[in-house]
């Protein structure tokens, strides 16, 4: 079914018939979208993990003693750390 | 059945689950783009009206179709929100929004490029591309309407009926080339009824893409969801545990 490649030369590969504009500005266009949509996700993840550990340890150093999880509620405006 | 549903609807849950799916999702994903990209782009056949061009249809196809899930998942997602305040109903809800403003601006942008050729203009207000221009504009509105309200519950609610309100565009997209014929083309590739049947080499590339893109939408929108719950659930005890542990 598949045994044909369209084209003869890497020449007429990257002309596309006279439409590589139009062809590859899509396929362009594609591979961006597709790549920021799966590493910006990524990276926000990585941050998000960074500011919360930071937010564990300047409570930690705030109440040594307290190991309760509701003060860290408060953390956010004791620390005046930016939201996530 | 109660227990399950609550389960279901729990952050913590959906997270460590969504996180064992996921090399499942993305190892076919990776695999499936692969090969429908270079079947697209070497093997199939130029059309004999559009020539290469052909090739741009294996990305807006996909994509387009695509766009159309956003509302009624949106919908869908909103109603549980409405009805049984489910939390994470309303997180797909949120994440969703922004994705599928770019999954149907990436529709419009492929096929604007496609037409600026072959129809020769960029753009027309024909049925299919105003309405989903619409839509485009209606997942605008929604995203804004979420960061208008201060509060969280409020914004929740009016974003669920905007999002089954906006499902009303989702058939006028889906019925558009069909009541009002201009330009933008009804579905072709795997009509059957055609006198001149599409031969295989032409579809299969098309199915394939259309699962690779279908995939990538689950891969995209279980990365932001996840993200997300980190996010609102950053005080909560397994939050704070798995950042302890990373």
């Amino acid at each position: 079914m598949f045994d044909v490649i369209q084209f003869s030369s890497l020449g007429e590969f990257l002309n596309m018939g006279g439409y590589a504009f139009n062809v590859w500005a899509v396929y362009a266009l594609f591979v961006v979208f597709f790549s920021v949509n799966l590493y910006y996700p990524l990276m926000q993840k990585k941050h998000i993990f960074s500011e919360q550990k930071r937010r564990l340890i300047v409570n930690k150093e705030m109440h040594p003693k307290n190991d309760d999880n509701k003060e860290v509620e408060n953390l956010a405006t004791h620390v005046g750390g930016e939201d996530v | 059945m109660w227990l399950w549903f609550s389960k279901l609807g729990s952050p913590k849950w959906f997270y460590e689950l969504s996180g064992k799916w996921l090399p499942w999702l993305v190892g076919p994903m990776a695999f499936l783009l692969v090969v429908g990209i270079v079947l697209a782009l070497l093997f199939v056949p130029p059309d004999y009206q559009q020539g290469n061009t052909i090739r741009i249809m294996y990305i807006h196809v996909p994509f387009a179709s695509i766009s159309l899930a956003f509302f009624p998942l949106m919908a869908l997602a909103g109603t549980i929100t409405l009805v049984w305040r489910m939390k994470l109903a309303d997180i797909v809800a949120k994440t969703a929004a922004p994705l599928g403003a770019w999954f149907t601006a990436l529709a419009l942008a492929s096929g604007s490029i496609w037409g600026s050729d072959i129809w020769g203009t960029w753009w027309i207000w024909d049925g299919r591309l105003t309405s989903m221009l619409l839509q485009l504009f209606l997942l605008i509105g929604v995203i804004s309407l979420r960061s208008a309200l201060e509060d969280a519950e409020a914004a929740a609610k009016a974003c669920a009926v905007l999002s089954i309100v906006g499902c009303i565009n989702v058939v006028v997209i889906k019925y558009s080339v069909d009541w009002w014929n201009t330009l933008h083309q009804p579905s072709s590739p795997f009509s059957v009824s055609n006198e001149a049947p599409n031969p295989p080499e032409v579809w299969v590339p098309l199915v394939i893409m259309i699962f690779a893109v279908y995939l990538f939408f689950a891969v995209s929108l279980i990365l932001s969801i996840r993200n997300e719950i980190l996010v609102s659930e950053r005080r909560s005890e397994w939050v704070q545990q798995l950042v302890q542990g990373s």
